[in-house]
């Protein structure tokens, strides 16, 4: 991927918790429709730095910067949790987050309305085309404690790309599904990608990986210690 | 060891001689008055506040002197007096008791040792506009709660469509007809003549409104003793030793002497009682005749704990919002004001609204009462909220800040929603506590349900029917509320 169509530039990312870092120096890059795999051991720092690209972790240096493909980069330097995050990215947490009062098509809406100003109708016309598609559409009435954990997640993930983000970030999205789930799971990935969505997913799952990711960034310490494809990295 | 043991038996060994030997002096009259009440009838020495001087005073040490036995005062709140003779806390009960059927139905009563007129005190401005009760219709008028003039006044809201006003103390009435809060106070001689020294600007009108006998009140069972008294009374009603006391107090008037001579002519019959039956169909009667009231005083008391919690929540709200989100000298002032609020008595704060402000700014009683109950609870109800809003969950917060709502539409939106749930049951707890401690602006002269109770038991002179009444009402209030939370907890975990 040609640095000038780069969606999202983290250089340098460092982050310290009870003054020891956890993440030392990562720096990598990820273009259009890229899937990226930060992959390695529990404590290697994959969800911090997450979390930091999300605009979650306060104490930050170095700079992350996320633009629109072929528009000029938006730095968020030194302090990225100061502003939200603009263009647009999402996030899957790990436990999902839903909203617990509101309904998973409430959930998927509240965003769109209230933040990008769609029209209620509209916003709910999109919203449930999204939960069709990801197989939860039968699912929309249901409040977050109703559904099982693989139909949370789908909520989640429609409730994050509701917002057209160019970035969608996952945390450890395969944690609490079965293998056929997360085959589904795989090609929901590749198809977001397919649409130009960007994809950073932080992971343990070596076949989930192999299943849908262009490169995988292999953290040990806070530090990036090797990159390439996943057949390389993961061998 | 065993010299601990010694040391412990001498020193209860010295204890009981000690009892012993006090029992063995003189035996105690105790006696029963609220030195609230104040001079001229029981108050508290200003040189010794330990001691108590008052006639009253004087009346329970000439009935003890003739019963060879020593006074013994015990301090017993006014209103209280009867319920506390009839228990038996005390042998006899003196503090400007009035005489009235009721007492005398459930008491063993004394005969009269002091005949008093009731006055109507107005501000000097309005001499001539206001000189009897028919001419303060639409007008408040006030007066102590349970007493002959309330019945007065009761009669005249019939008849004449005066506001009757009642008060738990005897001073306030007439600092507030100075204040303008009240147009007229109808009490004894004795109590408007200090209230109209004490308070420049108001007169009392010559003529009387009523006539009233103060009495000391026994339980019913010690009728024996109440004879032993009223032939002490008598005795020194002839002697003249009565007669020296409210001398000294400068009440003698004529009308005592009269009161006296008749007294001590009569037969020693004790004085008249009235039948039981009579008083069992007046009890009914009663109850009938004070339901329309309670029912006026249920809608006060919900009317104002509706209000109070609308101000506990708005203000609670905003107090929890700035404590949360707020700059850290804005969360400091926020908590101290809670601290403040929470640490004090309700009733302090009350009367601190409601009398002590009365120099800078006038509050109608209901506005204090309000203000008072609603910025007490709102104390409360915004630590409900804080703790709510702390207990949402970070990573709900985290979701909306990366779907990029704000601030203020994440409190909006997904905060203060999920917090409003979590809180809803205390919140409820709360109302339910705020419909019962409103019962306590009676001191600043609101009637609502259990002053009005109050009133009717003490009217009656009894407390089972009236509490009955009472306690249903609340309940019928409160049982509601709880099952609405119940319900509103459902709906929301489905």
């Amino acid at each position: 991927m040609a640095a000038i169509t780069a969606v999202l530039q983290v250089e340098g990312l460092y982050l310290e918790r009870d003054n020891r870092p956890v993440v030392h120096g990562v720096t990598f890059q990820a273009g259009r429709g890229e899937r990226v795999a930060l992959m390695g051991p529990s404590g290697a720092g994959k969800t911090t730095v997450l979390r930091a690209i999300a605009g979650l972790e306060s104490q930050v240096a170095g700079a992350v910067s996320i633009c629109r493909p072929d528009t000029e980069a938006r730095g968020a330097e030194d302090d990225p949790g100061v502003s939200r995050p603009t263009p647009p990215i999402g996030m899957v947490f790990q436990f999902h987050h839903l909203f617990e009062h509101l309904t998973a098509l409430q959930n998927v809406c509240l965003a769109p309305v209230h933040v990008a100003n769609v029209a209620r109708q509209k916003a709910e016309a999109h919203a449930k085309a999204l939960l069709e598609q990801l197989g939860v559409g039968h699912r929309m009435h249901a409040r977050p404690h109703e559904l099982s954990g693989g139909e949370a997640q789908r909520v989640a993930i429609a409730r994050a790309i509701a917002m057209k983000p160019v970035l969608l970030l996952m945390d450890e999205p395969t944690a609490s599904l079965d293998p056929a789930r997360r085959d589904d799971l795989a090609a929901t990935v590749r198809s977001l990608s397919a649409d130009g969505t960007t994809i950073v997913i932080s992971t343990h799952d070596v076949a989930f990986a192999n299943a849908c990711i262009d490169r995988v960034l292999l953290l040990h310490d806070g530090r990036i210690i090797r990159e390439g494809p996943p057949a390389d990295v993961l061998s | 060891m065993s010299g601990v043991m010694r040391s412990v038996s001498a020193l209860v060994l010295v204890l009981l001689v000690s009892t012993s030997s006090s029992a063995q002096q003189t035996p105690e009259l105790r006696w029963g008055g609220d030195a609230e009440g104040g001079a001229p009838f029981v108050e508290a020495d200003p040189r010794d506040p330990a001691r108590v001087v008052g006639f009253d005073v004087e009346v329970a040490q000439l009935l003890a002197a003739g019963l060879a036995r020593q006074p013994r005062f015990v301090q017993v709140g006014f209103t209280s007096l009867d319920a506390a003779a009839a228990r038996g806390d005390f042998d006899i009960g003196l503090s400007g008791i009035e005489d009235s059927p009721a007492r005398r139905a459930r008491l063993a009563v004394t005969i009269p040792y002091y005949e008093f007129q009731e006055i109507l005190t107005v501000r000097t401005a309005d001499g001539a506009r206001y000189r009897t009760l028919a001419d303060l219709a639409g007008r408040r008028v006030a007066t102590l709660g349970a007493t002959l003039a309330y019945d007065l006044l009761l009669a005249a809201e019939r008849d004449h469509h005066l506001v009757p006003v009642t008060y738990e103390d005897d001073v306030h009435p007439y600092s507030d007809l100075a204040l303008g809060r009240v147009d007229a106070v109808l009490l004894d001689y004795v109590l408007a003549d200090r209230g109209v020294r004490r308070n420049p600007g108001l007169m009392n009108q010559p003529t009387p409104v009523g006539v009233g006998h103060y009495v000391g009140v026994l339980a019913p069972e010690n009728a024996g003793l109440r004879d032993r008294m009223n032939e002490i009374l008598r005795q020194a009603m002839r002697d003249g030793r009565l007669e020296a006391i409210f001398r000294r107090w400068r009440l003698w008037n004529e009308d005592q002497t009269a009161l006296y001579a008749r007294l001590t002519s009569e037969s020693q019959a004790p004085p008249e009682t009235a039948s039981t039956a009579a008083v069992t169909t007046n009890v009914w009667q009663s109850a009938i005749r004070y339901l329309p009231a309670l029912f006026r005083a249920a809608g006060i008391t919900v009317l104002l704990s509706a209000l109070s919690m609308s101000l506990a929540v708005a203000l609670g709200v905003v107090i929890a919002t700035g404590r949360v989100y707020g700059s850290r000298p804005l969360e400091i002032a926020l908590t101290a004001w809670v601290e403040l609020i929470r640490g004090t008595p309700l009733l302090l704060q009350l009367f601190v609204l409601y009398f002590g402000l009365a120099a800078v700014i006038q509050l109608p009683a209901f506005v204090a009462a309000m203000l008072g109950l609603g910025i007490n609870y709102a104390a409360y109800e915004s630590e409900i909220y804080r703790g709510a809003l702390q207990a949402v969950p970070r990573g709900q917060l985290e979701a909306a800040r990366t779907l990029g709502f704000s601030n203020m539409q994440t409190l909006r939106l997904v905060r203060a929603p999920q917090a409003f749930r979590l809180a809803l049951a205390p919140m409820t707890n709360d109302f339910v506590a705020l419909l019962k401690d409103s019962s306590l602006v009676s001191v600043i002269t609101v009637v609502e349900l259990t002053k009005q109770t109050s009133i009717f038991a003490a009217n009656i002179g009894s407390w089972v029917l009236p509490g009955a009444v009472c306690a249903g009402m609340y309940l019928a209030l409160s049982l509601p509320l709880a099952r609405f939370a119940r319900r509103i907890e459902k709906t929301w975990q489905q």
